[in-house]
Formats: C-alpha cells, structure tokens, sequence
C-alpha cells in the first residue's frame, strides 16, 4: 500500500516527501476534523449525566421560572 | 533514483496480500492512538477557547447594570425551612432569560487548586458540555432551594470535572453569580448507575418531597474513562455572601 503509494508519487526524491507530508497532513485533517468528531458522540465514554427523559418534569416545580425573580 | 527497498519489498501475490493487511493494521493502530490524543486533548482546546468567550460574556453581563434593583440575598441559610411558607427569594437576579449555552456562574473549588475556575453553562446537552460543566435546566438556581445539579466531563474537554473524585466531606464548592457568592460544603461522595436520576430531584431521592434545603449535585463519569457509573458529589449550601463583602472564607483559605 504505502510501497505503491511511494512508487506513484512524482517529482523524485524531494518532490515524494514533500507528497507524503502533503497526505499526512491532509489525512490528519480529514481524522481531527471530521472523522473524530463524528465518531465521538457515538461512543459512550462520554457520557456525565444522569439521564432520562423525564428529569424536565421531575423536577419542575423548582424551575426558575416558578421562583419569584 | 528510486530507494531500493520500494524495489526489493515486491514479491509473490501472496507477499503483497499479507504486506497490505499489515500496513493496514498498523495504519488502524496509529489512528486509534490518534483518537486517544483528539480525546484527552485536542478536545480541550476547543473548550478552553469556549471557556474564554464565557468568562468574558459573564463579565460583560456582570459589568452592566443589573436586569433589576435586586433583592440583594442574603441569607446564610444553610437550609432550614423557609418562613412561614415563603419561599426563600434566594433566586439569584441572573437575567432570567437565560438560554442554553449561555454562562450562568463560575464555579470553584479551592480543593482542586486556587485557580481552579470554570464558567457554568445552561444546559447539558453533548454540544453545552463541550463548553464546560452544564446546569441542569429546571433544577434550582445558584442558591436556591432545591437542588443546583451541574454535569461536567471527566477526562476530554479540558476535564473540568477530573478531579471529582479527590474530594472529600467538608470541601467547599463556591459558586460565584453576578452579585454573590455562594459557598457549598461536600456533605456526600457516591458512585451510582447512570440511570440513577434521583440525584437530581430537588430532595434527592424522595420524588414527591418539597425542599426545604438549598443543596449542589455535581455528576461526572466514573471510573475515569468509563461510562459504566457516575460520580455523585453532593453539597449543603452553607453561606450566600454578597461579593462587594469580598472573597468568601473558603476561597482566602481562612
């Protein structure tokens, strides 16, 4: 894979590192800004509250709006 | 002027097929290792410039004059049952249009470093805790009684709430608002189900009781890095001094 990826890029010596930062950089961007950040809601180690869908109504009536301001 | 091992590497098919999953397998452990970095901090910068724009917004808000002549609280209740059935106007005057994402207060807590100071947001869905620790919409208010219930992340974005776990009985939780500050003492550590939505309710643990007390809970992940329970800090509201009094005893280390 990286072998043929090698053997593909153009421009000698120079011009094939200066390819594969080129890759690296734009497949680090491709992983930080759009892979990850898709991803990462979907895992669970994320998760800090308690949750139900019911925790609104449960605990309204000291909702602000009920408090004198 | 090609390297010889881009040359010397071909070999049979079989070589090839087996050369590529290698390559492969690696490339998947290095973005794996890439993630675990995105995780514990790349994330942390977008909350550390998400923290600035808050901490400026609230001394923006703080610096203008306030929503209205405020009944200045204070009380230094810590709990007790409100005279003659009137509630405790312990409501902070916060501009009570505060919507999700925006910063209500900063919390500190002396334990975890003198400068320890993340703005709260409302709110505590997945894009308001990227921000920093999330209130609890319909839970009470800085102060109030009830139950001020405050969700944060453990170990990705900035880790507010990381060090949750070294607290003990006693520590101070100070909630700094426009005009006060209020100063809760841990009164409890636990380590329930995530379902566990009880924590929350203004009495935690009795859904139909009326509150009387004006507590904190403040919930994170736990154990580190896992999702399987969470930590429960709870908190008594132990003054509400106003800050032209300044700092509070807990925060000058008296």
């Amino acid at each position: 894979m990286y072998g043929w990826l090698w053997r593909k890029l153009p421009g000698g010596y120079a011009g094939k590192i200066g390819g594969c930062v080129a890759l690296c950089l734009a497949a680090l961007a491709l992983l930080f800004f759009v892979v990850f950040p898709w991803v990462e809601p979907r895992l669970p180690w994320n998760e800090v509250t308690v949750n139900s869908p019911s925790i609104e109504q449960t605990v309204a009536p000291s909702s602000p709006s009920a408090l004198p301001s | 002027m090609t390297p010889d091992f881009a040359v010397v590497t071909r070999g049979s098919r079989t070589n090839q097929v087996i050369r590529a999953v290698g390559e492969l397998l690696i490339t998947l452990g290095v973005v794996v290792f890439l993630f675990i970095g995105y995780e514990l901090w790349f994330t942390g910068l977008y909350t550390a410039q998400a923290q600035t724009d808050l901490k400026h917004q609230l001394a923006a808000s703080w610096a203008s004059p306030a929503p209205a002549p405020s009944a200045s609280p204070t009380l230094t209740a810590s709990g007790g049952p409100a005279p003659s059935g009137v509630p405790i106007a312990s409501a902070p005057a916060v501009a009570h249009v505060t919507l999700p994402g925006d910063a209500i207060g900063i919390i500190r807590i002396p334990h975890l470093g003198a400068n320890y100071g993340y703005a709260i947001v409302e709110g505590v869905s997945t894009d308001d805790l990227k921000k920093g620790p999330g209130h609890y919409p319909g839970t009470a208010d800085p102060g109030g009684i009830g139950n001020f219930v405050i969700s944060g992340h453990r170990t990705t974005y900035l880790a507010p709430f990381n060090g949750l776990g070294d607290l003990v009985v006693g520590d101070a939780i100070v909630i700094e608002t426009r005009d006060t500050y209020y100063t809760y003492r841990v009164t409890n550590t636990a380590s329930v189900l995530p379902t566990d939505i009880g924590v929350a309710l203004p009495v935690p643990g009795e859904p139909r009781a009326k509150p009387t007390h004006a507590l904190i809970t403040l919930t994170t992940c736990n154990p580190k890095y896992s999702a399987s329970h969470r930590l429960i800090i709870s908190g008594l509201l132990e003054s509400a001094l106003p800050k032209s009094a300044g700092l509070p005893p807990a925060l000058t280390g008296a």
